[in-house]
C-alpha cells in the first residue's frame, strides 16, 4: 500500500490498472482526457498490461467496448458530458448486451451553452439506461470504487455494466491524498473475469443482441435486466464489506453524516456533498441538529436505505445538481417516489437546484438553506423550488447582457 | 482475375450453410449475396451487423448462422468488429482460448449505413488497419424503413421520399473511390448473379490481411418494384449494361474484372423495375435515359483507359 497525491483522474487510470483491464476504448474529451493519457503511458512504458484503442467517437467507443466485453475480456473506457450523450444510444444497447464494462464518467454540464464545469445532468442522462451508477466524493473513493465496480458488474448475480462518476475539475483535477492498494491483493480482491457464457469462439457459436418479435420477449428480457438490477444492491453490499476487510475502508451504498441524532438533513450527491459536510459542522456549532445523506448508488436506487437514513427527521433539502427541464431536480423527485407512502413519518422535503455548470455552493447558503428548511418544518408547508442565484450574480449576468446587446446592436438596451 | 481455386461455376461450394426461413423477401439480392459468401467463408465467422434488413435473419431464439453473429446499431457495426478483433487478439495472446477458436470477423451493413452514418466508424477502421471483412449490401435506399432514398440511391430512381415523376435529383455517391483512397487491403464490387466473380473476390480477400471491403449490388423486389423471379435478371443486366461495374482494388490500383465489350442499352435494366418506370409511362423520358446512359458511357471510356 502507498499513500500518494492523486487527481480524481489519476485515481480512476490507477483503479483501471489495479483491476487489471484487458482492454480500454478512448476518445479524449475535457475533464476526462488525463484518465486515458496515464494508462496510454503506463501501457507504453510497459507498467500496464492490457490493450488501448484510440475511437473515432464515444458512439463507436462504446460499442467497441461492449464487443469486447461480449468476446469475454476485461473492459474499463472513460468519458465525459458529450461524449456519454453521443453514446447513449450504445450505453443502453451494451446495457441490453449486459456486459460487465466499467465507464468512468467525469461530469460536466451538457451544452447548449456549452461549459466546461461539472453538474450532473450527463449522468442522469443515463439513468434509465441499464448501467448501474456510483457517485463519488472523493478520489480515494473514485479509486476504490473503481475496483468494487468489476466485482459488482461481474457478478453472476448482475452482469450489468457500471458507471463511476466524479465531478470535472473539483474531482477530476484536485489532487488528495490516495491510499493505493498493492497490485497482488487488488488483483485477488477483483478475480479473474470469467467470462461464462459470454464471447464468440468457433468452439461455441452464438448469436447475440438479436431482434425479437412480440413485446412478449421483449418485456421479459428488459424486465429481468431491471431484476438484475435490483439485485445489485445485495451484491454491492457484499463486495463493499469485504473491500473493508482487506484495505480497510467501506464505501456504504448510502453515506451518513452526523445524522444519528439529526433532525434535518442534507440530500447531495458527488463532490460537492463535502461542501455539505462543512455546512453541517458549522450548524452544529450553533446547534442546528443536521447532518448529511449522500447516496452514492444512485441505480439501482436504495429506497430502503434512503428511507432508514431520513427516518424520524422533520425536514430534508435536497439539493440537485442537475435540473430537469420543466420538472426540477432528479434526486429531489427520487427521494420523493422513495419516502411517499412509508410507515415512518417521512420528512418534509425541499428541493433546491445548486451548483449548475460549476457554480460554488457557500456556507452561507447552506446556513439559509437549513434556515429555509427550519421555517419550512415550523409552518408544516414545504417551499417552492429555489435556484442557488444570488442578487451579484444576476447583477454580473445583467452586465454581459447588456454587453451582448451592444456587441450585436451597437448601443444599450432602450437606447 | 483474382483467385486461385474456383475457376469455373461448378466448382462453387454446394453445401449451402444459411439456414432458411428468415423473414428476407422472395427474390432478395442482398440475401443472395450473403448466401454465396457464407458459403465460402464458411461458419468460423462472427458478423457485427448494422440495422437494416438483414438485422432480421436473426431473431430470438432462431438464427440461420452455424456461426456468431452480433446486432449492433445503424452507425457502428464497424466498431463492434473493432472490438471483437481486439477482444479476440488478447484472449488468443494471452492464451485463455486456443488458436482453433478464432474468427473472422465480417460486419455487415447496408448502404445506408454504409455510404451514410456509419462511413465515419467503417473511415476510422481503415485508419487503424483493422483485419476484418466488410459487406455492404447496397440496395440503394433505407429498405428495412421502406425504401426512403439514401446516398446510394441513383438518380432519378423513385423512392418513399422522392416520390414525383423525377424521382431522386442526386446522384448515387462512389462510395468505391471513397473506401479506396484509404488504401485498405482490398476493395471490390459483386453482384449475386456473378457468383464465379464473387466467389474469386472472395477468395482473394481470404488472402490478405487488413481492411477487405465489398459492396454488393443487392437488386431488391420490394424496394424497386419488379417480380421476385427477375432478381438474378436484374443484375445481370446490371453488370451487362455497364450500371455496376465489377471491379477490385488492391495494391494501389483498381481493375475491372469485368469488361463488357458490347454493352447493353441501360434502358434495358431500368425498364424492368417500377421506379424507374416514369421515365417510360406515360411517355418516354429521352432526354432523362440518354442521360444516365451518357455517365455510364462517359465512366467506362475513362475506366478503360486507366485499367489498360
Ligand atoms: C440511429 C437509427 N436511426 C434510424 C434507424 C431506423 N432504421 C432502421 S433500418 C434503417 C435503414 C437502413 O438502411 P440500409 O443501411 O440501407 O439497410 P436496409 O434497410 O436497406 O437493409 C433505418 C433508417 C435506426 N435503426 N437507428
Ligand atoms: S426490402 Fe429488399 S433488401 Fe430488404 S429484405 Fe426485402 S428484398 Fe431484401
Ligand atoms: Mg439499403
Amino acid at each position: 500500500m502507498s499513500r500518494r497525491l492523486l487527481t480524481g483522474n489519476g485515481s480512476a487510470a490507477w483503479g483501471a490498472r489495479l483491476a487489471r483491464v484487458d482492454y480500454i476504448p478512448a476518445f479524449p474529451i475535457t475533464p476526462q482526457t488525463e484518465i486515458i493519457e496515464t494508462i496510454a503511458e503506463w501501457i507504453d512504458r510497459g507498467k500496464m498490461t492490457g490493450r488501448m484503442v484510440t475511437m473515432e467517437s464515444e458512439h463507436a467507443m462504446i460499442t467497441a467496448a461492449g464487443a469486447a466485453s461480449a468476446t469475454g475480456v476485461r473492459v474499463f473506457s472513460a468519458t465525459s458530458s458529450q461524449g456519454l450523450l453521443y453514446a447513449m444510444e450504445m450505453i443502453y444497447s451494451v446495457a441490453g448486451w449486459r456486459t460487465p464494462l466499467v465507464l468512468v464518467n467525469v461530469s460536466r454540464g451538457i451544452s447548449a451553452p456549452i461549459t466546461l464545469e461539472p453538474d450532473h445532468n450527463d449522468v442522469l442522462a443515463a439513468r434509465d439506461s441499464g448501467f448501474l451508477q456510483i457517485h463519488c466524493s472523493t478520489c480515494q473513493e473514485v479509486l476504490d470504487t473503481t475496483l468494487m465496480a468489476y466485482r459488482l458488474a461481474e457478478d453472476e448475480r448482475v452482469r450489468l455494466p457500471v458507471i463511476v462518476n466524479q465531478d470535472g475539475f473539483y474531482l477530476s483535477f484536485t489532487r488528495e491524498p490516495v491510499e493505493i492498494p498493492d497490485s497482488r491483493p487488488a488483483a485477488e480482491f477483483v478475480g479473474d473475469y470469467n467470462p461464462e457464457n459470454m464471447g464468440f469462439r468457433a468452439s461455441s457459436p452464438s448469436s447475440q443482441a438479436v431482434a425479437v418479435l412480440g413485446a412478449g420477449a421483449y418485456s421479459y428480457f428488459r424486465y429481468e435486466t431491471h431484476l438484475a438490477a435490483r439485485e445489485a444492491l445485495s451484491v454491492y453490499e457484499e463486495v463493499a464489506r469485504e473491500y473493508r476487510e482487506r484495505f480497510g475502508r467501506y464505501h456504504p451504498i448510502v453515506e451518513t453524516y452526523r445524522t444519528e441524532d439529526a433532525e434535518y438533513a442534507f440530500v447531495m450527491m458527488d463532490s460537492f456533498a463535502t461542501k455539505a459536510k462543512d455546512g453541517v459542522d458549522r450548524l452544529r456549532e450553533s446547534g442546528v441538529k443536521i447532518g448529511l445523506v449522500r447516496p452514492r448508488l444512485l441505480r439501482p436506487f436504495p429506497e430502503e436505505q434512503l428511507c432508514r437514513a431520513l427516518a424520524g427527521m422533520k425536514g430534508a433539502a435536497v439539493i440537485d445538481q442537475n435540473l430537469s427541464m420543466g420538472k426540477g431536480g432528479v434526486l429531489y423527485t427520487e427521494i420523493a417516489s422513495a419516502l411517499y407512502g412509508q410507515n415512518e413519518a417521512a420528512p418534509l422535503l425541499a428541493s433546491f437546484i445548486g451548483g449548475l455548470g460549476g457554480r460554488d455552493i457557500s456556507a452561507e447558503e447552506f446556513y439559509e438553506i437549513a434556515a429555509t428548511l427550519q421555517k419550512a418544518v415550523k409552518h408544516n408547508r414545504a417551499p417552492r423550488p429555489r435556484l442557488l442565484y444570488t442578487v451579484e450574480e444576476l447583477r454580473a449576468m445583467r452586465k454581459l447582457q447588456a454587453i451582448a446587446h451592444v456587441e450585436r446592436h451597437g448601443s444599450k438596451p432602450g437606447e | 482475375m483474382a483467385g486461385k481455386t474456383i475457376r469455373r461455376l461448378q466448382e462453387l461450394p454446394s453445401t449451402h450453410l444459411l439456414g432458411t426461413g428468415t423473414p428476407m423477401c422472395a427474390g432478395c439480392g442482398g440475401l443472395e449475396i450473403l448466401h454465396e459468401i457464407y458459403d465460402i467463408l464458411g461458419p468460423k465467422t462472427v458478423f457485427t451487423n448494422a440495422a437494416g434488413c438483414m438485422s432480421l435473419l436473426s431473431v430470438y431464439p432462431y438464427t440461420p448462422f452455424r456461426g456468431s453473429w452480433l446486432y449492433t446499431a445503424m452507425a457502428s457495426a464497424p466498431a463492434a468488429a473493432q472490438g471483437i478483433r481486439d477482444a479476440l487478439d488478447i484472449l488468443l495472446e494471452k492464451k485463455r482460448i486456443p488458436p482453433g477458436d478464432d474468427l473472422q470477423v465480417i460486419t455487415l451493413t447496408g448502404d445506408g449505413s454504409a455510404y451514410g452514418m456509419g462511413l465515419s466508424a467503417t473511415s476510422a477502421a481503415m485508419d487503424r488497419n483493422l483485419d476484418f471483412i466488410y459487406l455492404c449490401y447496397d440496395n440503394e435506399g433505407y429498405g428495412n424503413t421502406g425504401q426512403q432514398y439514401s446516398s446510394a440511391t441513383p438518380h432519378a430512381a423513385l423512392t418513399a421520399t422522392s416520390r414525383t415523376s423525377h424521382g431522386y435529383p442526386g446522384y448515387k455517391k462512389d462510395l468505391f473511390s471513397i473506401w479506396a483512397a484509404h488504401r485498405p487491403a482490398y476493395v471490390a464490387t459483386v453482384i449475386g448473379a456473378e457468383p464465379l466473380d464473387l466467389a474469386q473476390k472472395v477468395e482473394a480477400l481470404q488472402e490478405l490481411q487488413g481492411p477487405r471491403l465489398l459492396i454488393g449490388l443487392a437488386p431488391c423486389p420490394t424496394g424497386w418494384g419488379f417480380d421476385p423471379s427477375l432478381t438474378v435478371k436484374i443484375g445481370r443486366l446490371a453488370v451487362e449494361t455497364g450500371i455496376w461495374p465489377l471491379k477490385e482494388y488492391r495494391d494501389d490500383r483498381t481493375v475491372h474484372t469485368r469488361i463488357v465489350r458490347h454493352r447493353k442499352p441501360v434502358e434495358e435494366y431500368l425498364q424492368l423495375q417500377d421506379r424507374f418506370r416514369h421515365l417510360f409511362e406515360p411517355e418516354r423520358n429521352n432526354r432523362e435515359i440518354a442521360l444516365i446512359q451518357a455517365r455510364i458511357d462517359q465512366y467506362w471510356s475513362k475506366a478503360i483507359d486507366a485499367d489498360t
